[in-house]
């Protein structure tokens, strides 16, 4: 998968779920219903800047707490591209994985982009250009990189049900 | 070879011969688990993913817990779609009135025994590694998969050991612990990794005590808390477990990714600070503080232990004059034994308000959320930034002798100070 995007930095170690989507719009059950809650309690001016494929930039252990799906259901519902971090919540990780929202963990890359800036990401190739330098992604294990060919897990089941 | 007790578990419900920790294995579940926050957006997924019916219904839960009762038309719509998906699918529903918060609630009714995978989509089903079973948070589309077909993907984690020693002294409880082990290993100090807690001192915890425990290994980052059935595990599955069960453990030589010790009577009480559960000092360092809100319930600390705990400290004392306390029994079950022992008399008579039981103002949703400027002492798992409602109050995390005596006080205090 190829994604060309810009980078929109969201800066703080340990951003947790609930600041990313408060518990208050938890309510609701439509991922494009929830689009205009996405980083209400961290910075609700993130949104302004979002684009189609943008890359969010983030640090160590985003995504963590709560494991609510509608963080990363209102970042694709706003078109993000792929979420580019220092490192991961567990949760969180695997529920972009699990809705084919692609996340990569490379510090080096995260700390060298710039906001506004573009990025290229290839994960067959396992590369991401930032400001002219690359650097390499390690590869996700075979279930997982299986998984994200077929769509994400959604997809990946209908297939097994179908077999 | 020698195994973790995580690794015999996971073992169990794979198809493999061996595990090599990091590897990415199919887990079959035994119990799954949704609440009217995560079933919902669950049911979609799985409507997407073509299937029909869960795949073995005796194997399904469903509890109505965040937004029970319902406060407002859209949580009643969730709410509705609960009970109608469940009903459709033949499963296990606990509705208003019948039931609890969800983690307090699947241990109460013997759905959770020793050795068993329960994926929940809840972060603090990890809550359920008290029993020794592999009980772990995943989101809607985990959980998704995991109705369909019974299964979800899981890299084999690697266990941190923590050993506690010690006699704890009065007014040290299971929060304490756990909240040692947050402050100490960070938000992030367990992440991909399982706590397992062992040694005396974990021999030495109730079974509400290790609910508590492994309710906040999530606040670590880790998949779950685990305690390894002893005793204290037997006692209170007799007359409760819904299926046989063994005792297994960890093998003394297997490996671990690290090891954390504990002396219990070298702790005090302690208080986790806004705006992150790891911000841990002593109850001493944070006296004074002016608490506009206690609130003493959740899937970690609404128990009866938690409740005896309080009654000790409000019994005789009125709540200040300028702070609210809000107190919610975990399930039905503990509510109405709380009633029978007197508790919410003496809650009541104090001038604490006694709640259904709800996951309520804990995640921010509804009954009892924080205003700008305040400040809540509360025996909930997490301090977020806006946790309980605004994002300018402040959320203190402690055990449930500290929240009450800072009820009476409108302060923190140190317990002894209100006993």
């Amino acid at each position: 998968m190829i994604i060309d995007g810009t980078a929109v930095v969201i800066e703080g170690d340990n951003i947790d779920t609930d600041v990313l989507y408060p518990g208050s719009f938890l309510n609701i059950d439509d991922p494009d219903a929830m689009k205009p809650y996405l980083f209400e309690g961290l910075d609700p001016g993130i949104r302004d800047r979002l684009e189609p494929s943008c890359v969010l930039v983030v640090r160590d252990n985003f995504g963590s707490g709560s494991s609510r799906e509608h963080v990363p259901l209102a970042m694709k519902a706003w078109g993000v591209g792929c979420v580019l971090g220092h490192s991961f919540a567990r949760i969180f990780h695997r529920n972009c994985i699990n809705l084919g929202l692609p996340v990569v963990t490379s510090p080096r890359a995260a700390a060298a982009a710039v906001a506004g800036e573009r990025i290229h990401i290839d994960t067959d190739e396992g590369a991401i250009e930032v400001s002219d330098e690359r650097y390499e992604i390690a590869p996700l294990p075979e279930f997982m990189a299986e998984m994200i060919d077929s769509g994400g897990l959604v997809e990946w089941v209908r297939g097994r049900l179908k077999a | 070879m020698a195994l973790t007790l995580t690794e015999k578990i996971l073992l169990a419900h794979t198809d493999r011969d061996e595990l090599t920790p990091g590897e990415v294995v199919l887990v079959r579940c035994d119990v799954v688990m949704a609440n009217d926050v995560s079933g919902p957006v669950a049911f979609r997924a799985m409507k997407k993913m073509g299937a029909e019916r869960v795949f073995d219904p005796s194997k399904v839960v469903m509890v109505a817990d965040h937004f029970m009762p319902a406060k407002d038309a859209r949580s009643a719509g969730l709410l509705k779609s609960l009970k109608d998906w469940s009903d459709e699918q033949g499963v296990t529903y606990y509705g208003q009135g019948r039931g609890g918060i969800e983690h307090t609630l699947l241990a109460e009714e013997g759905w959770v025994t020793p050795g068993i995978v329960l994926a929940g989509g809840d972060s603090h089903t990890c809550t359920h590694g008290a029993l020794g079973a592999f009980g772990t948070g995943l989101g809607s589309t985990d959980i998704a998969a995991c109705l369909a077909l019974g299964e979800f993907w899981q890299a084999v984690p690697e266990t941190i050991l923590v050993r506690l020693t010690g006699d704890r002294s009065k007014y040290v409880t299971g929060k304490d612990v756990i909240l040692a082990v947050i402050g100490q290993i960070g938000v992030a100090g367990g992440t991909n990794q399982v706590l397992e807690f062992t040694g005396e001192g974990a021999a030495g915890l109730s079974m509400d005590e290790r609910l508590a425990v492994a309710n906040m290994a999530v606040e670590a980052g880790s998949e779950t808390g685990l305690f390894a059935a002893d005793e204290v595990t037997g006692k209170y599955l007799e007359g409760r477990a819904r299926r046989p069960w063994t005792a297994e453990a960890s093998d003394p030589d297997a490996h671990f990714s690290g090891v954390l010790d504990i002396d219990l009577s070298a702790l005090a009480p302690l208080v986790s600070k806004p705006h992150s559960p790891g911000n841990v000092v002593p109850v001493s360092d944070a006296t004074g503080t002016k608490i506009d809100q206690v609130y003493i319930g959740n899937c970690s600390n609404g128990t009866m232990t938690d409740l005896r705990q309080t009654a000790e400290m409000l019994r005789g004392h009125k709540v200040h004059a300028d702070t609210r306390a809000i107190i919610v029994p975990a399930t039905q079950d503990i509510y109405r034994r709380a009633m029978a022992e007197g508790l919410l008399d003496i809650f009541v008579e104090a001038g604490a308000i006694v709640s259904t039981p709800t996951c309520g103002a804990c995640f921010g949703g509804h009954n009892g959320v924080m205003g700008p400027g305040e400040n809540a002492l509360t025996t909930t798992n997490r301090n977020f930034k806006g946790r309980m409602g605004s994002g300018e109050a402040g959320v203190f995390l402690a055990n449930a002798y500290v929240a009450a005596a800072a009820a009476v006080a409108g302060e923190i205090v140190e317990p002894h100070e209100v006993h």
